[in-house]
């Protein structure tokens, strides 16, 4: 199957979504292709989004830059973070005149402040589709396609649901909103994120930024995965004996993965809930829960044992360097919106997934879609199709024969060995680090060279490209945490428990074969002056 | 994972196989769904969100559930009222209202007991985790 379109987006999770409707909304035509179901796919369908979602008061939203920005680190920038609060305000805003159904308080007052993810999704998509943007639901991008110059000029991958026959879209720009890397851990709704538009995006050269905070987990009962945390904050921990260790926060959260980390399991009970709360929470937040219902556990009076499930750079903020105010790569024609562009100009060394993340993927998403459809409007007569040049290569272009499925997943499962575990990845130090790349070294070269499905085998074909996606990002991670000598937010150094002070700056990876880190000349832009702590 | 495709209750739209982020399942004879690859189930509950008849159980489980489970068993599972039990939580579904309009909550950027408040910065520059 073959499309042209001004502007291709990659995903089409909220990132995607809302490129697609400001590319647009720019003129642009538009097509979006997503490996799982505009709707349904990607981290905030499942999760739901709390927002930063701010009035235009301006003590309030200084309040909010100088308490994030001291939160992440001292990495952010203060002027992406004051245009995220006005663009989320502004799109929000829009997605009320549209009809979400937001919540009124007791005042009768609308609350803006929360996306249910199902609702929100599906409002979404009719919205992308009545802008008139071609969705492809099923359609997994394995590769970009780049003109004689290097020029970003489409992407092809596989049509999941007819056959995995190959698709290329010929594109004027495209948008990668492909979310972040939780590699397969099985994380809420995260089994689609495995980080492959960073992949392709390096392929062509792209930098990275920030990928040392990589280092997030989320709490979820031991059998399941649904990662919410709002309701934490009124759990208290117990140890197996049904002696209490302390409540949710930074420090629980520490408690939490020492203890588990050390083989010792925790039960968490939502009893520090006021009785009179308990209905309004049950409402507000079933996906946290009716899976406990289902259980048969009632979280306010029966402890529930927990595990801490890797979200990676889902809820880290790590991924591509954005080289201008419209999202732009440093890629020509390649733009990134979302969780697979770095989030440190606004939430730094912290996790944004609380409310900085989907206010970033509704304003970058925003941006990159209107960036896009600019620059494809500036080119001329796109090359024709068989001039391009497929850029995929490790996971989908072996030079042998291509293995099969038991082989790739042996592959994954190798990568995950090194990067799931909470002594690997949760408590870094250099020793395990350079251990890690030691190992996964040889996995990027298997990768490169041997990975890759046999012909006709497409559901292999789909998981090796993810397998080499899963290696790259894994030791770009790594890497980057090698470097930071410190511990930052979420990154944390064991042998180096505290902040270095000649390290307040952001820090570039790149390259696959050789992964290269420096420090990034742009230093961070804080808010400063008067009250700000 | 996916556990339950009630064959009764389906009435074969095909809405589960398009929605299903992971591709879990394949129209099966007389276009009822089967479940054909349950190890890519992710457990997002979507699946059980689209299906307008209430014909899914997704359990809240992340590997799949022993013989003899009663979450594996359409009639415990419907008698207990969870066939659907997503859809109707989300408000989805004639006459029901949504439930994004009544996800009200507590206030959960400023309010919260003191000893997880007190640790961060004041007001709604905190952003809760999720
Ligand atoms: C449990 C949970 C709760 C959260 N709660 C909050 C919160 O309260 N507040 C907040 O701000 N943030 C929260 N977050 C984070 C927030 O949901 C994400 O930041 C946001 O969804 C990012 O949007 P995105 O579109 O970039 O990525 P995603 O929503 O992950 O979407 C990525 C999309 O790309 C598609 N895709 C992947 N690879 C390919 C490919 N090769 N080809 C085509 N398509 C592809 C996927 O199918 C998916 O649809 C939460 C995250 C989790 C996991
Ligand atoms: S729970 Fe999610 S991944 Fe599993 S079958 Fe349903 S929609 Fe698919
Ligand atoms: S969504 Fe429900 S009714 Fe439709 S095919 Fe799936 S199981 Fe059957």
């Amino acid at each position: 199957m073959r499309l042209d379109a001004d502007v291709l987006v990659l995903g089409g999770g909220p990132a995607g979504a809302w490129a697609a409707l400001g590319a647009a909304e720019a003129g642009a035509s538009v097509v979006l292709a997503d490996k799982g179901y505009l709707g349904t796919s990607g981290a905030a369908a499942g999760g739901g989004n709390n927002l930063w979602y701010l009035p235009p008061d301006p003590g309030l939203r200084a309040a909010a830059i100088a308490g994030r920005q001291r939160l992440g680190g001292l990495l952010t920038d203060v002027d992406w973070m004051a245009r995220v609060q006005e663009e989320t305000f502004r799109q929000v805003n829009r997605l009320a005149s549209w009809g979400y159904p937001f919540p009124r308080d007791a005042s009768g007052q609308e609350r803006r402040s929360s996306l249910q993810g199902p609702e929100y999704m599906r409002r979404m998509r009719r919205r992308v589709h009545r802008g008139g943007v071609r969705i492809l639901d099923h359609h997994p991008a394995l590769e970009l396609l780049a003109d004689e110059a290097g020029v970003v000029t489409g992407a092809a991958g596989l049509r999941r649901q007819e056959g995995f026959a190959r698709w290329e879209v010929r594109a004027g720009a495209v948008v990668l909103a492909t979310g972040g890397c939780a590699f397969l851990s099985r994380a809420f709704g995260l089994n689609v994120d495995t980080g492959d538009g960073h992949l392709m995006a390096a392929e062509l050269g792209a930098e990275l930024s920030g990928m040392e905070f990589s280092a997030v987990y989320g709490a979820s009962p031991e059998f399941g995965n649904h990662t919410k945390g709002l309701m934490m904050q009124y759990a208290t921990y117990y140890d197996e004996r049904g002696r209490p260790l302390g409540t949710a926060g930074p420090a629980g959260r520490d408690l939490l993965a020492r203890r588990l980390a050390a083989g010792e399991r925790v039960f968490a009970r939502l009893d520090r809930a006021p009785a009179a709360l308990r209905e309004a929470m049950r409402r507000s937040q079933p996906n946290y829960f009716l899976p406990m219902e289902k259980a048969g556990i009632d979280v306010f009076t029966q402890p529930y044992p927990l595990r801490l499930v890797l979200e990676g750079t889902v809820r880290g903020t790590g991924g591509l360097r954005l080289s201008g105010e419209d999202c732009a790569t440093t890629v020509p024609g390649l733009y990134a919106a979302g969780d697979v562009a770095t989030r440190e100009l606004v939430t730094g060394a912290a996790s944004g997934g609380g409310s900085l993340n989907g206010a970033w993927a509704i304003s970058s998403g925003t941006w990159a879609g209107a960036g896009a459809a600019r620059f494809a409007g500036t080119r001329g007569p796109l090359p024709p199709p068989g001039a391009l040049r497929p850029a995929g290569r490790a996971g989908m272009r072996p030079g042998g024969p291509g293995v099969g499925r038991a082989e790739v997943d042996a592959f994954v499962a190798a990568v995950q060995e090194r990067v799931l575990p909470l002594r690997h990845n949760y408590f870094r130090t250099a020793e395990g680090l350079t251990e890690s790349l030691r190992l996964l070294d040889p996995l990027w070269e298997q990768a490169r060279d041997r990975l890759g499905a046999a012909p006709g085998d497409g559901r292999t074909a789909l998981r090796a490209r993810e397998a080499a996606a899963l290696a790259a990002h894994a030791r770009w991670m790594y890497r980057s945490a090698l470097a930071r000598a410190e511990s930052r937010g979420v990154h944390r150094r064991e042998d180096r428990p505290a902040a270095g002070p000649g390290l307040a700056h952001r820090l570039l990876v790149s390259g696959l074969d050789r992964v290269a880190v420096r420090r990034d000349p742009v230093a961070p832009r804080l808010l400063t002056g008067a009250g700000v702590p | 994972m996916i556990e339950i495709v009630s064959a009764e209750r389906c009435v074969a739209c095909d809405k589960c196989v398009l929605a299903c982020p992971t591709n879990v399942f394949d129209r099966g004879p007389g276009g009822v769904p089967v479940v054909a690859r349950q190890e890519d189930c992710q457990t997002c509950y979507m699946c059980e969100a689209y299906c307008p008849v209430d014909a899914l159980f997704v359990a809240p489980h992340t590997h799949p559930l022993p013989a003899g489970s009663p979450l594996r068993e359409e009639p415990e599972v419907a008698g207990a009222g969870l066939l659907g039990s997503y859809r109707e939580r989300i408000g989805w579904g004639r006459g029901r209202v949504p439930g994004a309009r009544l996800a009200v909550g507590p206030d959960l950027d400023r309010a919260g007991p003191a000893p997880a408040a007190g640790r961060a910065p004041a007001g709604p520059a905190r952003g809760a985790r999720d």
